[in-house]
C-alpha cells in the first residue's frame, strides 16, 4: 500500500497507473460495451462498407459514425472499438498469464539456485544462458506454427511463460545468493530453522520486492511479444480478436484506410508504454539505489 | 605568512549541515593534522578545498597562496588541482582506474599541468614510482592497479598526487583502509617525501595514533566545527575538551595497562 | 587466454548443439509429417513412401539427429542410385518449397538482414549513446526529461506499428520514399539507400530509446565511481574526465548488449523484413513458416542462433580485450 501511495506521488506514474487501470476496465467490460453499442466484436456490417470502393468503410476516419465510434473494418464491416475492447481482454490476460507462470517458474528455480548453489545452480544456470540466447521468437513461432489442435491462447501463456523465466530467474538467483549469505538467515539457521522454513520464512519474503519490479517490467515484453506473434499470424485465431492480428490484417489497406492500423496500433503503443512507465516508477520506488 | 587559510567554511547538502563555521590555517611545510570520528566533517572540508563537491552549497572563505578558491573561475581552479593541491584519498583500490595502467595514470595528472610527450611523461611516472619506494618500477608501471597489493596502490596514489611538486598535499585517511604494517609504512614514506620536498600536508584521519606520528599541529573537529586546535605536543598533554580527551583514549597505548575493552566515544550532543 | 578461449568455444559448441536438437526434436517429433509437407498436396502413397525413404525418415529420430549433425558437418547424400542428390557441407536439407538447399537461401539472403541490421546499428548508437550522454550529465535539464520521455516512448514502439506509420506518412502523405522494394546495392546504390530508410528508422528508434536509458543510467553510476574524483582531483579538463575515466567504463555494459542486439538482427529483423517485404532471413522464416517448410525452419531457427551465440562470444572476447580485469583472469 506505501508502494501505491508512493506511484500516486509522482505524475508520470500516477498516469500510468490510470491508463493501465483503464486497459483493464475496458478489457474487463468489453461484453458491456459491446452490449452498449449494440454491436459484436464479429458481426459483419455490410451496409457501413462501400462495396464499390473495394469495401473501404463509408464515412471519414474509417468510417467513423454514432454507431461504430472507432470505424468499422473494410470489407466486412466488423465494428473496431468492439474488437479493440476485446482484443484488449486478450492481450492483457495472456500478457498477465505469461509472466505469472515465468514469474513463478523464475522464482522457484531461481531460488533453488541461488539458495543451494552447487550442481543444482550449475544445472539451472545454464539452462537460463541457454534459453538467453534462443533465437526465441523464431523458435516461438515455430513452436506454435508446429502444434495445430491446440488452443492459441494457452500455447502463447506456455510459450511466453517458458521463454521469460530465465530473465526472473536470473534476478532472484542473485538476490538468493546475497540474501543465503544474509546475516538474518544465519541467525535463524543459527536458531535451527529447517531448510524448508529458512527459504519460506526469511528468503523469499525478502524476494518480493525485485519480483514485484521484473513482473512489472515483464509485462509490456509480452503484449508486445503477443501482439508480434498474432502480427505474424501464429497469434490468437480469428475471429478472436487481438490487437497484433488487427494490425496484420490492416497492413494491406494502410494506404486507403489509415485509421484500421493506427487505432490498434496506438492502444498497443500506449499499453506497451503505462507498463513500461510504471515498470520504472515501481523499481524507483522499491529500490532508492535506481532513482536518479 | 599562511599558505591555506580557511575562515567560516559551511557547508550544506539540501539544509543538511556538514560544516558549520569552520576556520584553519596551515603553513608551508607544515603538517596540520584534523581529526574527528566520521560524520565529524573533515572529508566534506578537503574536497570543499578543490572544488569537488557536487550539489552542495559552501559558504565562507577558503583562501589558497593569496587567492580566493571560492570565488575562483572553474579554468584557474583546474589549473590549480593537482598541479598546486594535490590529494589522495581513503581507498586507493576505487580511487584508481582499473581500466588504465598505474603509469598510465600517473603521466595523465603530468600531462594535465606540463606539456610533455608520452614518453617523458611516461619516464616521470617510472621515476615517482621508484621514489614511492615500488619495486622494478620498470615493469610495473605498466601493471593495472588490480595487480597491485593495498599498499602499493596507495604508493601509486602519492606518486601521482607528487609528480607535480604540489605545494600542499591533502590526504583523506591516506591509512586507514591498509593493515597495520603497511600503515607505518606509508606514514614513513609520507614523512620522508615531506622532509625531501617540503610539502605542506593536511592529514586528515580519525586516528589520534597517525596524527601523533606525522603532524605539527592538530584541529580536532566535531559537528562540523572545530572544537580544539593548537600544537600536536599540547593537545596531546593537555587536552581542554573533554571529547579530544575522549578520542586520545580510544588510542590504544604501548606504556599504560591493558584495558579489558577500548574506550569508545559517548554520543552525546 | 589461449585456454580462456577454447573453454569459450567448446561452451559455444555444446550451446549450439543443445539449441539443434531441441529444434530438431519439435520439428521431427510434432504431429505434421515432413514428408506430406516435402510431397505437396496430391501425393499418392508411393510418393509418400518414396519420399519418407530418401529423406531418412524411416530411420529412428535419434538416427536422423545424427545423420543431421553429419550432414552438417561433412555433406550428405538424399536417396540412392540415380535419384542421389548430394547436399553439400553444411548441409541443411532442401527446401520443400523450392527444392533449393537450405544453406544457399540462407546465405543468399544474409546480406539484405545485415544491411538492415548494420545501417539501423549505425543510426541506434549514434542516435540512442548521445542522447544518453547528454542526459546523464545534464541530469534534471529539461534537455534531460524530454530525451528519457522520448526514449520510454521509443522503447514501447511495435516495430510494425513504426513501421505502418512510417510507411504511411513517408510514402503515401509526404511521398518523399518510393513504395518499399528491393533493390540490390551493386545495381542502384541510391535507390538501395532509399529502400533501407524506412527499416533503419523503424529498427532504429526502438533500439535507440532503449540503449538511451541504458547510456544515461551506466554513465550516472560510472560517475560517482572514486576514481572519477580523482581524476577530477588530478586536474585533468572535464572533457578528458568524462570522456576517459566515466564513459570507458560506462560503454562496457553497452558492448554486450550491443552484441547481442546485433547477433539477434543479423540472424533476420523477422518482423521489420516482413511488413517491408525485404528478402532477408526473417523473411525467410515467415515464409518458411507459412508454408510448414520444416528444413528451412530448423536451417533458420539453428542460423540465427549461431549468430546469437557466436556474437555472445565475440562479445566476451572483446571484453577481455579492453577489461584488463578480466584479461588477467582469462
Amino acid at each position: 500500500m506505501s508502494l501505491l501511495r508512493s506511484l500516486l506521488r509522482q505524475r508520470s506514474a500516477a498516469l500510468a497507473l490510470g491508463v493501465v487501470a483503464l486497459l483493464v476496465l475496458l478489457a474487463v467490460a468489453a461484453p458491456l460495451i459491446s452490449w452498449a453499442t449494440g454491436n459484436s466484436p464479429t458481426a459483419f456490417h455490410g451496409e457501413a462498407v462501400d462495396p464499390a470502393l473495394g469495401g473501404l468503410p463509408r464515412g471519414a476516419a474509417g468510417g467513423i459514425s454514432a454507431e461504430h465510434w472507432l470505424g468499422v473494418e473494410p470489407v466486412n464491416g466488423r465494428d473496431v472499438l468492439a474488437r479493440v475492447v476485446h482484443g484488449a481482454q486478450v492481450s492483457l490476460l495472456i500478457a498477465v498469464l505469461a509472466t505469472a507462470l515465468s514469474v513463478l517458474l523464475g522464482t522457484a528455480l531461481g531460488l533453488l539456485a541461488g539458495f543451494f548453489g552447487g550442481w543444482a545452480d550449475t544445472l539451472i544456470g545454464r539452462s537460463m544462458d541457454l534459453l538467453m540466447s534462443f533465437p526465441s521468437l523464431i523458435f516461438m513461432i515455430a513452436l506454435i506454427a508446429a502444434a495445430p489442435g491446440v488452443d492459441r491462447r494457452l500455447l502463447l501463456v506456455v510459450v511466453l511463460g517458458f521463454f521469460g523465466w530465465p530473465y526472473v530467474g536470473r534476478i532472484v538467483r542473485g538476490q538468493a545468493m546475497v540474501l543465503a549469505r544474509g546475516e538474518f538467515v544465519a541467525a535463524a539457521r543459527v536458531l535451527g530453522a529447517s531448510r524448508r522454513a529458512l527459504l519460506l520464512r526469511e528468503v523469499l519474503p525478502n524476494l518480493t520486492g525485485p519480483v514485484l519490479v521484473v513482473a512489472t517490467m515483464s509485462i509490456p515484453g509480452c503484449v508486445a511479444t503477443e501482439a508480434g506473434l498474432s502480427f505474424l499470424g501464429v497469434g490468437v485465431r480469428p475471429p478472436t480478436p487481438s490487437w497484433g492480428q488487427m494490425i496484420a490484417t490492416a497492413v494491406p489497406w494502410y494506404a486507403t484506410d489509415p485509421a484500421y492500423f493506427l487505432i490498434p496500433g496506438v492502444f498497443l503503443f500506449v499499453t506497451v508504454l503505462a507498463f513500461n512507465v510504471l515498470g520504472d516508477a515501481v523499481r524507483d520506488a522499491l529500490d532508492p539505489r535506481s532513482r536518479r | 605568512m599562511t599558505l591555506l587559510t580557511v575562515r567560516d567554511l559551511r557547508v550544506s547538502f539540501g539544509g543538511a549541515r556538514a560544516v558549520d563555521g569552520l576556520d584553519l590555517d596551515l603553513e608551508p611545510g607544515r603538517v596540520l593534522g584534523v581529526v574527528g570520528e566520521s560524520g565529524s566533517g573533515k572529508s566534506v572540508t578537503s574536497l570543499a578545498v578543490l572544488g569537488l563537491l557536487q550539489g552542495a552549497e559552501v559558504g565562507g572563505s577558503i583562501r589558497f597562496d593569496g587567492s580566493e578558491l571560492t570565488e575562483l573561475p572553474v579554468r584557474r581552479l583546474r589549473a590549480l588541482r593537482g598541479r598546486r593541491i594535490a590529494m589522495i584519498f581513503q581507498d586507493p583500490l576505487s580511487c584508481l582506474n582499473p581500466y588504465y595502467s598505474v603509469a598510465f595514470q600517473i603521466a595523465e595528472a603530468y600531462r594535465a599541468h606540463h606539456r610533455a610527450s608520452r614518453r617523458a611523461a611516461h619516464r616521470v611516472a617510472v621515476r615517482m614510482l621508484e621514489r614511492v619506494g615500488i619495486p622494478e618500477p620498470e615493469r610495473r608501471a605498466k601493471a593495472y592497479p588490480h595487480e597491485f597489493s593495498g599498499g602499493m596502490r596507495q604508493r601509486v596514489m602519492i606518486a601521482m598526487a607528487l609528480c607535480l611538486e604540489p605545494d600542499l598535499l591533502i590526504a583523506d585517511e591516506p591509512t586507514t583502509a591498509l593493515d597495520v604494517t603497511v600503515q607505518a609504512q606509508i606514514l614513513d614514506l609520507l614523512r620522508q617525501l615531506r622532509e625531501e620536498a617540503g610539502t605542506a600536508i593536511m592529514l586528515i584521519t580519525h586516528d589520534m595514533g597517525v596524527v601523533a606520528g606525522l603532524a605539527d599541529d592538530v584541529v580536532v573537529m566535531r559537528g562540523g566545527r572545530a572544537v580544539e586546535r593548537g600544537p600536536v605536543g599540547e593537545v596531546f598533554h593537555r587536552p581542554q575538551e573533554a571529547y579530544t580527551r575522549g578520542l586520545l583514549a580510544c588510542v590504544p597505548r604501548i606504556d599504560g595497562p591493558l584495558p579489558r575493552r577500548l574506550p569508545t566515544l559517548e554520543v552525546t550532543a | 587466454m589461449i585456454v580462456y578461449l577454447l573453454r569459450r568455444l567448446a561452451v559455444t559448441a555444446v550451446i549450439l548443439l543443445v539449441i539443434c536438437a531441441a529444434t530438431f526434436a519439435v520439428f521431427y517429433l510434432m504431429p505434421a509429417d515432413p514428408a506430406q509437407g516435402a510431397c505437396g498436396k496430391a501425393c499418392s502413397p508411393e510418393r509418400l513412401a518414396e519420399i519418407r525413404t530418401t529423406l531418412g525418415l524411416d530411420h529412428p529420430p535419434l538416427v536422423q539427429f545424427r545423420d543431421y549433425l553429419l550432414g552438417l558437418v561433412a555433406g550428405r547424400t538424399y536417396g540412392t542410385g540415380a535419384q542421389a542428390v548430394s547436399c553439400h557441407l553444411p548441409c541443411l536439407g532442401f527446401s520443400f518449397q523450392t527444392d533449393q538447399p537450405v544453406w544457399q537461401l540462407l546465405t543468399a539472403r544474409l546480406p539484405v538482414s545485415a544491411s538492415i541490421a548494420c545501417g539501423a546499428a549505425v543510426l541506434w548508437l549514434l542516435a540512442g549513446v548521445s542522447a544518453g550522454v547528454v542526459s546523464a550529465l545534464r541530469r534534471g535539464s529539461l534537455w534531460d526529461r524530454a530525451a528519457m520521455t522520448a526514449a520510454l516512448g521509443g522503447a514501447s514502439l511495435p516495430v510494425y506499428f513504426t513501421a505502418l506509420v512510417l510507411q504511411y506518412l513517408l510514402v503515401v502523405e509526404l511521398r518523399v520514399l518510393p513504395y518499399p522494394r528491393v533493390v540490390p546495392l551493386a545495381e542502384d546504390p541510391a535507390g538501395w539507400l532509399q529502400s533501407m530508410v524506412m527499416p533503419w528508422l523503424t529498427l532504429a528508434m526502438l533500439y535507440a530509446g532503449v540503449y538511451a536509458r541504458i547510456t544515461r543510467g551506466e554513465l550516472l553510476e560510472s560517475l560517482g565511481h572514486n576514481y572519477v574524483r580523482t581524476a577530477r582531483a588530478k586536474g585533468l579538463p572535464e572533457v578528458t574526465v568524462v570522456r576517459r575515466h566515466a564513459l570507458r567504463p560506462a560503454l562496457m555494459p553497452i558492448v554486450t548488449i550491443f552484441g547481442m542486439d546485433l547477433g539477434a538482427l543479423l540472424g533476420g529483423a523477422l518482423i521489420t523484413e516482413s511488413v517491408f517485404g525485404l528478402p532477408g532471413v526473417g523473411k525467410l522464416a515467415a515464409d518458411a513458416i507459412a508454408g510448414a517448410d520444416q528444413p528451412v525452419i530448423l536451417g533458420v531457427t539453428l542460423f540465427a542462433a549461431a549468430f546469437v551465440v557466436l556474437a555472445n562470444l565475440l562479445v566476451d572476447l572483446v571484453y577481455a580485450v579492453l577489461d584488463p580485469r578480466v584479461r588477467a583472469v582469462g
